[in-house]
């Protein structure tokens, strides 16, 4: 399955979270590329992914903005 | 780069030893002088605030509580210290500024934000179950509102003024309280109000207020630590993270107010409360509803506004504005009971969430 991936920029809680669990469960394995602008949305959905059984592979940093690579096999 | 621990205070072991804190700093905020079963609160201390500005004239409960004005800025250090200070904005302010009002004259019918409603509860007001059960009721019509799609839209990136505004207002009012301060039986110094009897006049030194205020600021704002985000997360998402941090300041606070004498369990003639269940119920529900629609509880909201969020900003000034209509027409209520306009206060309250909640279902 290929990478999909999830805005979640400007976002306020709980609304990244949201956005990235329902995509989790909407394609069940496979890449999410979840784009977040803040720390706090950072952690709570690198938090999220874990407690789905989802590995956060990778997180990159531009400027205020961070691409975090979700994974599932 | 991989994912790795970089903010030891976001740990499940940081927000639980947060909450912990904060639970042990407002116990002994009330043994050296603020009101019982108010070590913090931030509606109550928003309430006063207003008050000592004179936006309202009840004469029991105005002082610019140090505390609040030190969590704005100890939270904005923090970041700035963090690289997390970023001035952002445009998410929906004029409906926030109402949450936030909605949120205060809810939490004025109770008479506490979630954070009182715990140090109500760890005191041995049985009256705070009513108010933490509204508060949960309101918070779980709020995860509905989120699954049925409910956005306030997105915020951007904003000039250095939305950031800065709302830390400079409190560095701003911090400068009167010391310019004008606190004169032993006058109900006024200079621009500022002081209550000369109520819980307006309890206070705890100046120097252990905003001491005990930047820490908790600093602190919460590097944990993320929200008590309405604690119960969200645990109704939306089975999370306990959040819930955690908020049940460790309520187990921490009833055991110090054990070791310091300040355990009275009860529910008739507990401090700065009443024992009308229904309007604890309804008004904390009130106050969960705006809270959640917010995405943060009052004190985050303060924590937040000192990150450069200014639309927590908007909503922390709707906050203030909300205190001041509660007291001058009659919202708020008292220990006697519920304000004369209370119900109507909680009916109208309610009527503008539901508003906000069914006008905001969008996918983003």
């Amino acid at each position: 399955m290929g990478r999909v991936s999830v805005d979640a920029r400007g976002l306020s809680c709980p609304q990244p979270v949201l956005l990235a669990t329902s995509k989790m469960k909407e394609i069940q394995t496979g890449e999410i590329e979840v784009i977040v602008d803040n720390e706090t949305s950072r952690e709570n959905v690198s938090r999220a992914a874990r407690a789905s059984g989802w590995e956060v592979v990778e997180v990159t940093q531009q400027g205020e903005e961070y691409r975090l690579l979700l994974e599932r096999k | 780069m991989t994912e790795k621990i970089r903010n030891v205070f976001a740990t499940p072991a940081g927000v639980i030893g947060v909450g912990a804190l904060i639970g042990i700093l407002a116990a002994l905020l009330q043994k050296f002088g603020n009101p019982p079963n108010m070590g913090i609160c931030v509606a109550c201390m928003e309430r006063d605030i207003a008050g000592a500005l004179g936006l309202h004239r009840a004469a029991v409960v105005q002082y610019l509580r140090p505390e609040i004005l030190a969590f704005v800025l100890g939270s904005f250090v923090a970041a700035l210290l963090a690289g997390e200070f970023r001035p952002r904005g445009g998410s929906a302010p004029v409906t926030r500024f109402f949450l936030g009002m909605a949120a205060m004259i809810g939490a004025l019918v109770f008479l506490g934000c979630p954070w009182r409603a715990l140090l109500r509860l760890a005191g041995g007001d049985g009256n705070a179950i009513l108010g933490l059960a509204g508060l949960v009721v309101g918070i779980w019509i709020g995860t509905l509102f989120f699954k049925a799609g409910y956005s306030l839209g997105r915020s951007s990136g904003q000039g250095l003024s939305t950031g800065l505004l709302v830390p400079l207002l409190m560095l701003g009012l911090l400068i009167l309280r010391l310019v004008y301060p606190p004169v032993e039986g006058q109900a006024q110094s200079g621009v500022l109000f002081y209550s000369a009897q109520g819980p307006g006049a309890a206070k705890a030194p100046l120097l252990f207020s905003l001491g005990a205020g930047l820490v908790i600021g600093a602190l919460a704002q590097r944990s993320r630590f929200c008590t309405m985000g604690g119960i969200r997360d645990l109704i939306l998402f089975r999370q306990f993270h959040l819930f955690s941090g908020m049940l460790s300041l309520l187990v921490v606070a009833w055991i110090v107010n054990l070791l310091l004498g300040q355990f009275h369990p009860g529910f008739q003639k507990q401090p700065i409360a009443h024992a009308q269940h229904l309007w604890n119920f309804a008004g904390m529900l009130v106050a969960g509803l705006a809270f959640a629609l917010a995405g943060g509880c009052p004190g985050r909201q303060l924590f937040m506004a000192g990150e450069g969020d200014g639309d927590a900003g908007v909503f922390v000034l709707g906050m203030i504005v909300g205190a001041a209509v509660s007291h001058n027409f009659g919202l708020a209520s008292s220990p006697q009971g519920i304000g004369p306009h209370g119900v109507a206060a909680v009916l109208i309250g309610l009527g503008v969430c539901l508003f906000v909640g069914f006008t905001n279902r969008q996918r983003v």
